[in-house]
């Protein structure tokens, strides 16, 4: 039916563009899937531009430059001034490789309008080796670029339990380089996340300690004038007695376009069995957004089984997290584990329980060798 | 506590309002943020231009909208907006 729509479908208003899945770090606590190395077949520049018109039309109003590292597309100002032309907010999710002096300036051209850059800690030690890089000192030097082109920062921290007895120190250094938002975001064990998740597992009480650092920090600031940095302290969910509301709810607001052009309510999506992820090389994204299987497979409440589907919890959370729930019961449809109601809570109790002594196996570092070996027949 | 609101309000360079067509109403877009704003908010912001006083846009919107004694409801979105950073 021609102009048709569901009105209780809502509007993409997030699109997250991943333009590629190559990085340069080998961050060991990366989502990317695993197999980033097998997939090809990147989209085009027009392709791109194609995305970024049709999401607009449906609603999209935040648009998010990631990866992958997404200074690697030489095409990223091209794709940045049409995306200022059709009135995105854009935002660039960066490592800051890559970012030099004269990128900067063209990206200040095109109408790139705000800049979100990773560490991986405040020492430079850890900030190496976590991403198995030498990035911690070019990190600075962005960040200042960054100020001197007068974009609004958010600096990222993935935490875990190399970096949270940090915490304090990682402030100051979003202070002293004069970031607007620090976004500490405990570790979500999808991805590279995953297979490292017993090296990165915390204790409770580290997260204790870091979260009571972070409270004094926002304390102190309450009464201060002049600028300031806002601290978002992703929660830990695996220590939590319910689930996030994991994307505010699967195909409700965000639109995620992977490097190849596969179109997921959620960037972490394409491992989820029985999912068939439409692309939008061939499928329109209206059509992928109002009808297509995979966007309608987890909408609403329908598909929830118990302990989900009588909860009086389920419009506030959604069930949690489809990919958490897959990962650890084997089975997209379950309530996510980290909810205490979940009968599969105890797999995630066990799984931070056990951690410490489950560090034998050695560490994995991202690289496009260890996704072969970990999907060799893919 | 909260500090005294600025003469000529202005809304912060770090927020953008924008109309969006596809939802039908002004928004405030911010680092991974988007605030939906209802009519009468918009009306406020959009006079944040720091060249106005509180009341030269209190008496705009009351003859623009044919309503009187706005005062407090413009008050308080200001005060509302000084808190959560989108005046200057």
């Amino acid at each position: 039916m021609a102009g048709s729509t569901d009105p209780t479908v809502g509007q993409p208003l997030w699109l997250l563009a991943e333009l590629t899945y190559q990085c340069p770090l080998h961050c060991v606590f990366c989502y990317n899937p695993t197999q980033h190395a097998r997939i090809r077949d990147e989209l085009s520049t027009e392709q791109w531009v194609g995305v970024m018109q049709q999401a607009r039309l449906l609603g999209a109003a935040q648009l998010g430059f990631s990866g992958g590292e997404p200074l690697l597309r030489d095409d990223l100002e091209e794709l940045v001034q049409e995306a200022h032309r059709l009135g995105y907010y854009t935002n660039l999710i960066t490592s800051g490789v890559g970012l030099t002096p004269a990128r900067a300036q063209r990206l200040k051209d095109a109408g790139l309008d705000h800049v979100q850059l990773s560490f991986q800690d405040s020492t430079k030690e850890l900030n190496d080796f976590l991403s198995h890089t030498k990035t911690f000192d070019l990190k600075q030097r962005v960040a200042k670029l960054i100020k001197a082109h007068d974009w609004p920062m958010v600096m990222n921290c993935v935490l875990h339990r190399h970096n949270l007895p940090h915490v304090g120190k990682i402030i100051e250094m979003a202070v002293a380089l004069e970031a607007e938002y620090l976004e500490l975001a405990n570790t979500q064990y999808y991805g590279w996340a995953w297979v490292n998740r017993d090296h990165l597992m915390p204790t409770h009480e580290e997260l204790r300690e870091a979260e009571a650092v972070v409270n004094r920090f926002r304390a102190e600031q309450e009464g201060k004038t002049g600028p300031k940095t806002r601290v978002l302290f992703v929660v830990p969910d695996y220590f939590e007695e319910r689930p996030k509301a994991c994307m505010n709810g699967w195909g409700s607001v965000f639109l995620s376009i992977a490097p190849d052009g596969l179109a997921m309510p959620c960037h972490n999506a394409r491992d989820l069995p029985g999912l068939q992820l439409p692309n939008v090389k061939d499928t329109p994204i209206a059509e992928i957004w109002q009808r297509s299987n995979a966007f309608n497979a987890f909408r609403g409440d329908s598909w929830m089984k118990a302990p989900c589907r009588s909860c009086d919890e389920r419009h506030k959370d959604f069930g949690g997290c489809r990919c958490q729930a897959f990962l650890i019961t084997g089975d997209p449809t379950e309530a996510d584990p980290v909810c205490s109601k979940s009968p599969h809570h105890e797999k995630v109790v066990q799984l931070v329980k056990h951690a410490p002594g489950k560090r034998t196996i050695p560490i994995v570092f991202r690289s496009d060798a260890e996704s072969r070996l970990l999907h060799p027949d893919a | 506590m909260t500090a005294a609101l600025p003469e000529r309000p202005k809304l912060s360079r770090r927020f953008r309002l924008q109309y969006e067509e596809a939802q039908t109403r002004w928004v405030l877009l911010y680092p991974e943020g988007m605030v939906q704003l209802n009519g009468s908010a918009a009306e406020i912001l959009k006079r944040c231009d720091g060249q106005r006083s509180l009341s030269e846009i209190v008496s705009e919107l009351e003859q623009a909208f044919n309503a009187q004694a706005l005062t407090p409801q413009v008050q308080a979105l200001l005060e509302e907006g000084q808190r959560r950073g989108w005046i200057d």
